[in-house]
């Protein structure tokens, strides 16, 4: 709760600092202040029953009551820690680059607090007009982000057709709610308590589970509802794809789990195997449409589609390591991209080749996003290793489709080409001519960056740091 | 202190990874060499003591075990048994040797070269004496990173595309191994605590809790491809051997020491350690496929042998082919055979660093490779040539050489196992002879030409280098009772599975 207040409040504080103040670069301190509130709040949340209360009572910054509309425990709430931190992190190695996209700084970060509280929604929804709400919240401010690099007509027509896509998408998820809320006996909005019959599903209900499935399927850009993905993240300017492609889409993910863990885990026999095929599909499309790329923002773009496929394993499977691999995955898989999208920033040539030479020039860029790509690849000592072994042990934990697991890695096999590529075009192959790619980096840059290869493949050694916090008793 | 806090596999491990992670930071050539080549003589060191002082069943010292993922079920956990120490010993012996081979040789980024060379030393350590299975996944993979970018950044013209190759095939081949790894994970007992008997993980990576699941004919069958596989391109088994000769041709000859002499035991290793234990029914009911393969890459590649023009891939191919028979004695099931291809383990690995200290030598002199353009070497560089020669008699296992004991055995154990396959195999032995001794002819002896005139015979460190590996060869040849005795145990265990 303290989150969702916290984000909204502090967006409306950024907008306001807009008005009042034309300083470009004093919006990023007042961002980063409320982001750190609003995540000593939400961890206060998470931690106060063991930490202060001992156990007993359980008080709240914000005591709204919210009828069970929400519904907070440890797994949403180290979600929203994780997606605060990862923020944070964010506008720490992106900040200066927010402040060059356009004229309005205070604007994109207020929209970005209300992504942030939309994310917080979508994670801890109860009823499928809350998952709505924060589905929406959680689009509409990234749909002015893409567009806000006003004179860029890649920009434009990026905005628009995610606009358009995302409101069809709306509008399926829309009708699919209606389906299931005319269709089951009970009538009820609450998601853990949707009548699905005995034996034999509703009709009405079974459509509408299709249809929230495509819905959420689009969101978090899952095959074949993935074409919006690339254009979309290689329009928009670089800084906004990094937030779009790492945090937004692990929140897409939360609350898919939560959706059909709480709603249909009953009958998950009956679209596991849908489900399983269009894993598949977008871990080969993602994959292989990747290795054909040139220009590294729209490689990871397909990277991130890949890498939706391994997430995918989480709502697949619907068990508790699964739910500890999605944390784990969503947070090394951010941790790693939101690096690599900070040091494309600063390149101004994006194709493979911008890369040459790079270990020379910047020896600490180049090992920091060698870590990152290893993680993506899913190399031990990472913690993208850690994700997908979670993964993979979760979806044969399920027992059922064990020809997916296998394909999996197969895939995993794959997109070592195209990370690799990049390795091997920053240490072993050298710039002809003495251009320098890169521009402004700072030594504050390089230790965050080094901070942030630490902490993944700290990760990658201890992840209880983080999955342990999932076993918190919240009341 | 020491066997309490302080063990062997610590020292180990941690000794060459520490030195590794200051050599990085080494900007001095000369002081990133020294200190490898003293971390890697201290490795050696610690290697011998735990050879002689420590009694065989004084586990205390050997073996230690850290809490890790406390609810996966995987513990930090080491031990070092009979094979383990055979290996081990190998690997720390070959590091000396690669360095001191080597010295003479300069590297651009002199401290990332020598640090990565360390790294890949404590991951070939971690691998043979983890057992954990998911630890050892772990060392399995870091082992192969640094080695992956001491080839690509070090290695010759083509480098970029042969090392990618052989980081694809064998990460493939690791990842397909984790589905089998996680599959057994998920049948092993749950772990419970001593003293309440609650339990703490569902199920368990010990190594002794995945000896103890059990399995159906029916997995054992796929799960034994699953790991099979793994381990076949790590050999490199025929067909899965595509990637060696390009990425041992392409990598400095350091670094081939590394993957030849080393890394491919690792797979064999992996047979041992993990997949022959656990899955004991597959492994009879699949090793005529096995064997078969095998005998089939022996002959194959001692046939391209013949017909290579490239000193580097005539060794590569000659590897293919030893390691094929090892591989296939191992199969046999067979006492002897077995035992037979632990010492050959070890003479492989010594006299194969051997051979490429030769080919190096000549390589950094000439600038050629080609056997075709040499010729005439004796002359110039007798020393070279001596070594060279005994060094060539023990690849093609004649008496009194190491390889002689492991070959003859391996060969009567694939005997008692099925007739055919010995007679097969045994003609590989003819063809070594002959690439072997055809190439010492062709560019050792004859007449010396515009190219090899300016010769100069070996210096002090190629000699040294070279003699420790002639001393060893004799001395496992003539007197190979320590290395049955070190893995006697293992031996024994293994065969009991198959009764």
């Amino acid at each position: 709760m303290n989150a969702i207040i916290i984000t909204a409040l502090w967006g409306v504080v950024m907008m306001l600092r807009g008005v009042f103040s034309k300083n470009k670069s004093s919006a990023l301190p007042w961002a980063v202040t409320g982001l750190l509130i609003a995540l000593a709040g939400n961890c206060y949340e998470l931690v106060q029953p063991q930490w202060f209360a001992g156990g007993t009572e359980y008080r709240m910054l914000f005591g709204v009551d919210v009828k069970e509309m929400l519904h907070f425990n440890s797994f949403n709430l180290t979600f929203i820690a994780v997606v605060l931190f990862c923020t944070l992190l964010y506008f720490l190695l992106n900040g200066r680059d927010i402040e060059k996209t356009g004229e309005h700084v205070s604007e994109y970060f207020a929209l970005i607090f209300f992504v942030l509280c939309g994310v917080c929604l979508s994670a801890t929804f109860n009823t499928l007009l809350t998952l709505f709400l924060g589905i929406e919240i959680m689009s509409i401010p990234l749909y002015i982000l893409t567009g806000s690099d006003k004179r860029n007509l890649k920009s434009n027509e990026a905005a628009l057709k995610y606009f358009l896509m995302g409101s069809f998408s709306t509008g399926i998820m829309l009708m699919g709610i209606a389906f299931v809320y005319g269709g089951n006996s009970s009538g009820s909005f609450f998601i853990d308590n949707i009548n699905l019959g005995e034996g034999k599903m509703p009709v009405m209900v079974a459509v509408g589970l299709v249809f929230l499935l495509i819905a959420m399927g689009f969101k978090v850009s899952a095959a074949p509802f993935h074409f919006w993905t690339p254009d979309v993240y290689d329009g928009a300017p670089t800084v906004f794809t990094s937030f779009m492609a790492t945090i937004v889409k692990a929140a897409g993910f939360v609350a898919f789990v939560r959706l059909f863990e709480n709603a249909f885990g009953a009958v998950q026999s009956q679209w596991q195997a849908l489900l399983a095929v269009i894993t598949a599909a977008t871990l080969l499309i993602g994959n292989l449409t990747a290795v054909f790329q040139q220009s590294v923002k729209r490689m990871l773009s397909y990277s991130s589609i890949a890498q939706a496929g391994f997430m995918l394993f989480a709502v697949f499977a619907l068990n508790e390591t699964a739910k500890e691999g999605l944390i784990l995955y969503a947070a090394a898989y951010s941790l790693a991209s939101i690096g690599l999208f900070a040091i494309l920033v600063k390149m101004n040539d994006y194709t493979v080749d911008g890369f040459n030479g790079l270990a020379k020039r910047e020896p600490v860029l180049a090992l920091t996003a060698t870590v990152f790509l290893l993680s993506l690849t899913g190399v031990p000592l990472t913690a993208g290793f850690l994700g997908k072994f979670y993964m993979l042990t979760a979806a044969m934990k399920d027992g059922h489709q064990h020809w997916l697991v296998l394909f999996a890695v197969l895939c995993a096999a794959i997109s070592a080409y195209y990370y690799f590529k990049i390795i091997q075009a920053i240490y072993f192959r050298d710039s002809n001519e003495a251009v320098v790619n890169e521009s402004g980096i700072t030594p504050t840059f390089r230790y965050l960056l080094v901070f942030t290869a630490v902490l993944i493949i700290v990760l990658g050694l201890f992840p209880y740091i983080l999955t342990d916090w999932l076993h918190y008793y919240i009341p | 202190m020491f066997g309490e806090y302080i063990t062997i596999p610590h020292l180990l491990i941690f000794l060459p990874l520490v030195a590794g992670l200051l050599t990085f930071f080494i900007k001095n050539e000369k002081t990133a060499k020294n200190l490898s080549l003293l971390a890697a003589i201290i490795t050696l060191g610690i290697s011998l003591f735990s050879l002689t002082v420590l009694k065989r069943d004084d586990l205390n010292g050997l073996s230690f075990n850290y809490e890790w993922l406390k609810y996966m079920g995987a513990s930090f956990s080491v031990h070092l048994d009979g094979v383990g120490r055979l290996l081990t010993l190998l690997t720390a012996v070959s590091f000396p040797l690669i360095f001191i081979s080597t010295y003479k040789s300069s590297y651009k980024n002199p401290g990332s070269f020598y640090a990565l060379m360390l790294l890949a030393q404590a991951g070939l350590m971690g691998v043979f004496l983890a057992s954990d299975a998911l630890l050892f996944y772990f060392f399995w993979e870091l082992a192969l990173i640094p080695v992956y970018f001491l080839c690509s950044r070090w290695g010759g013209e083509r480098r970029i595309q042969a090392t990618f190759k052989f980081f694809v095939y064998t990460f493939a081949g690791s990842l397909i191994m984790l589905i089998g790894i996680i599959y057994v994970y998920l049948h092993t007992q749950a772990i419970e605590d001593p003293k309440t008997h609650q339990v703490i993980a569902d199920h368990s990576f010990a190594l002794s809790a995945f000896k103890a699941a059990l399995f159906n004919p029916a997995q054992q069958n796929w799960l034994f491809w699953l790991f099979f596989v793994a381990f076949a391109i790590k050999m490199p088994i025929f067909p899965f051997h595509t990637w060696q000769p390009d990425a041992y041709e392409q990598s400095p000859t350091a670094v081939t020491m590394v993957l030849s002499g080393l890394m491919v035991k690792m797979g064999l290793f992996g047979l041992i350690r993990w997949l022959l234990p656990m899955f004991p029914a597959a492994v009879v009911r699949f090793d005529n496929v096995v064997i078969g393969l095998s005998v089939i890459g022996i002959i194959y590649a001692s046939l391209i042998a013949i017909k290579q023009d490239d000193l580097k891939r005539l060794a590569a191919y000659s590897s293919i082919a030893h390691i094929g028979l090892m591989c296939a004695s191992l199969f046999t099931a067979k006492q002897m055979a077995i035992e037979g291809m632990m010492i050959q383990m070890f003479s492989h690995g010594i006299n194969i660093i051997g051979l490429w200290i030769v080919i190096e030598m000549t390589e950094k002199q000439l600038g050629v490779r080609k056997i075709s353009q040499l010729g005439g070497v004796a002359h110039k560089a007798p020393v070279l040539t001596i070594m060279l020669v005994i060094i060539a008699l023990a690849n093609i296992a004649l008496p009194l050489t190491n390889a002689f004991v492991g070959e003859f055995m391996m060969f009567s154990g694939l005997f008692q196992f099925n007739i055919w396959y010995a007679v097969v195999a045994g003609v590989s032995i003819i063809l070594a002879a002959v690439y072997t001794l055809n190439m010492i002819q062709k560019v050792f002896y004859g007449e010396s030409n515009t190219l090899t005139a300016g010769m100069k015979d070996i210096s002090f460190n190629e000699k040294l280098a070279l003699a420790i590996i002639v001393v060893l060869i004799f001395a496992a040849g003539v007197y190979p009772q320590p290395f049955f005795d070190l893995t006697k145990e293992t031996v024994s265990s293994l065969i009991t599975r198959f009764k």
